[in-house]
């Protein structure tokens, strides 16, 4: 009897693992994604399904049950009812519970020593380690991300004290890893420095590096994940969470270079040398303002235009009123074209989330490399609530913390006009020569409304 | 489970997953990134199994924490992704809509223009079309 039931269990992971792959697979494409993630959730149920029935789960049903209802309802609402442009904090934070559920695992099962071998236990020790830092990492990215905690470069400049910590960390998870006996205290103080190791990761990061570190997490993640699933005996968990962390660790090198930094250096930049911010600079030099009607009109009998958008679009939840300026504008017979950079936004690929939400057609999208071509026959360039991947010290100044980031070439455009919402820096909080540029006006305001008063603008034209 | 064997699953998921992703445009990097991130919350399956055989009020409450975030990662993952994919899917469509609606009038467009042509012209293609 046991055995034929622990044959389907098994059976079971091995479809949801296939199901896993196959969901990932159709996910990669954009016609095909939403009947991925489908079947990546058919995977799920089955996998979840199976565990209930699994003959180690000699009890705590009920408990089980309350604690998925618990968790289940509150983020099911949550999740609901988040504004689109909130979603890297929230994958930031559903992120971390994952590494957090690892961890968790591994706590239980190093607390029940005895009965796993010790493979079993070095990897659950490895994963409790990547699922705490995952955990406490993405909490605070998530943290960060909703404006709640505005921590600085806490202990950014005690490398030392990192290395000890970590050595202290490898030193428990060794004595951890090697006796077959419980130790909760040693547990415990493993525990905590763990967590402490991921927000002192996270509390330094806070510019374009924030999108790489988010799917760093997730490739972290997944890994905690994959071993946990080796030591439960849990084929399913190991090839999700490999596949998870083998993707994410990709798409991490993609988002790396995308900055042109390579991970070690955003990652040793957060451990050690604080960003000088020149703080003596902040003050702007003399720029053009100029009023949305003015703006508007440049744009409305111009040719080319091409829209850069950036964070402040996202936060002013402005991107269905862009899309209806470039309906106005193209009904006047301008050329609209948008310009996104790789880590425009919070997150890889942010904006075009946005964009596609607000249905402007893919066609009129452009990455960095096609639209830099061209810019030079762009007569009005829009930026939209974006600082930093605009920001010519990028080119210039070897100081800057984004010096060596590829920017959009906006400055190549016929002339520039900046909506910037105040007075504020870009999230790296820096300084942009671009603002003072020759070709540069410069409209301040919520993202929304200024380019609401030029769709008004426009519209009285007529 | 074998550490050997377990080690080829790692090597070759591992390679699936970097493979499956390879390709991928960068206008998808934000619901792939929440599409695995819903994956790997898998780890309900090995929560649900710790909880189901832990004793012990510390390992209980343990056990109850990692059940009650791994299913807010499954369910918050799921959401999260499926609304965003939603967004690209009817994009998709209303762009292949209009792509079909354009080609349909450049069509009609053409058959008008050849229309007239044909009647400003001479009746030798008129009648050359009659026997076709």
């Amino acid at each position: 009897m046991i055995n034929s039931s622990s044959f389907f269990i098994d059976l079971a992971y091995f479809f949801s693992a296939t199901l896993f792959i196959y969901g990932l697979r159709r996910m990669s494409s954009p016609i095909s994604a939403r009947t991925g993630i489908w079947i990546a959730a058919a995977g799920m149920l089955l996998a979840v399904a199976a565990s209930f029935a699994h003959p180690n789960v000699t009890g705590n049903h009920w408990l089980i049950l309350f604690a998925m209802l618990i968790g289940g309802v509150f983020s099911f609402i949550h999740a609901k009812r988040v504004v689109i442009s909130e979603m890297p904090q929230m994958i930031a934070l559903y992120n971390g519970l994952g590494g957090g559920a690892a961890a968790a695992i591994a706590s239980v099962e190093l607390l029940r020593a005895a009965e796993h071998g010790p493979s079993q236990r070095i990897l659950a020790v490895a994963g409790a380690l990547i699922g705490c830092i995952a955990f406490s990492g993405s909490l605070l990215a998530f943290a960060k991300l909703a404006g709640w905690a505005k921590f600085g470069n806490w202990f950014s400049r005690r490398q030392t004290a990192y290395v000890a910590m970590m050595a202290v960390v490898l030193l428990l998870g060794f004595i951890l890893s090697f006796s077959n006996t419980a130790h909760p205290v040693l547990l415990l103080m493993f525990f905590v420095l763990a967590l402490l190791f991921g927000v002192f990761m996270t509390s330094p990061i806070a510019q374009a590096d924030m999108p790489v570190l988010i799917s760093l997490y997730n490739a972290a993640a997944g890994l905690a994940v994959a071993f946990e699933g080796f030591v439960l005996g849990n084929p399913a968990m190991m090839v999700a969470g490999t596949l998870v962390c083998a993707a994410g660790a990709l798409l991490t090198r993609l988002m790396a270079r995308a900055v042109n930094r390579r991970l070690s250096e955003i990652l040793y930049s957060g451990f050690g040398i604080p960003h000088e911010i020149n703080e003596t600079t902040t003050q702007y030099g003399h720029v053009n303002e100029v009023d949305a009607f003015d703006a508007a009109t440049t744009m409305a009998f111009a040719e080319e235009v091409v829209i850069v958008p950036g964070y402040g679009m996202a936060v002013s939840q402005a991107q269905h009123k862009v899309q209806e300026l470039t309906q106005l504008l193209e009904e006047r017979g301008v050329n609209v074209q948008f310009a996104i950079h790789p880590v425009a936004g919070r997150m890889p690929g942010h904006m075009n989330v946005l964009l596609a939400e607000a249905g402007v057609a893919y066609e009129k999208i452009h990455d960095i490399g096609e639209i830099n071509n061209e810019m030079k026959k762009i007569d009005v360039a829009l930026v939209i609530g974006a600082n930093d991947i605009v920001n010519l010290s990028a080119r210039t100044d070897e100081k800057s913390p984004l010096h060596g980031m590829p920017i959009l070439n906006v400055d190549e455009a016929s002339s520039v006009i900046v909506l910037k919402r105040g007075d504020g820096q870009g999230y790296a909080g820096l300084d942009n020569p671009l603002l003072q540029h020759g070709k540069t006006r410069v409209h301040f305001g919520d993202a929304r409304e200024s380019v609401q008063e030029m769709i008004s603008a426009i519209k009285s034209l007529d | 489970m074998d550490a050997f064997v377990a080690l080829y699953l790692f090597m070759l998921a591992g390679i699936a997953g970097y493979v499956l992703i390879a390709n991928v445009p960068s206008i998808l990097h934000t619901p792939l990134l929440s599409g695995s991130n819903f994956i790997h919350g898998v780890v309900l399956a090995g929560a649900i199994v710790a909880l189901g055989h832990a004793e012990g009020t510390l390992e209980i409450s343990i056990g109850f924490f990692g059940v009650m975030a791994a299913t807010a990662n499954v369910v918050g993952g799921y959401v999260v992704t499926d609304r965003m994919l939603a967004m690209f899917e009817s994009s998709a469509k209303r762009n292949k809509r209009r792509v079909e609606e354009e080609r349909r009038q450049l069509a009609e467009r053409h058959l008008t223009d050849a229309d007239t042509r044909d009647a400003s012209k001479d009746s030798a293609s008129d009648s050359t079309g009659a026997d076709a």
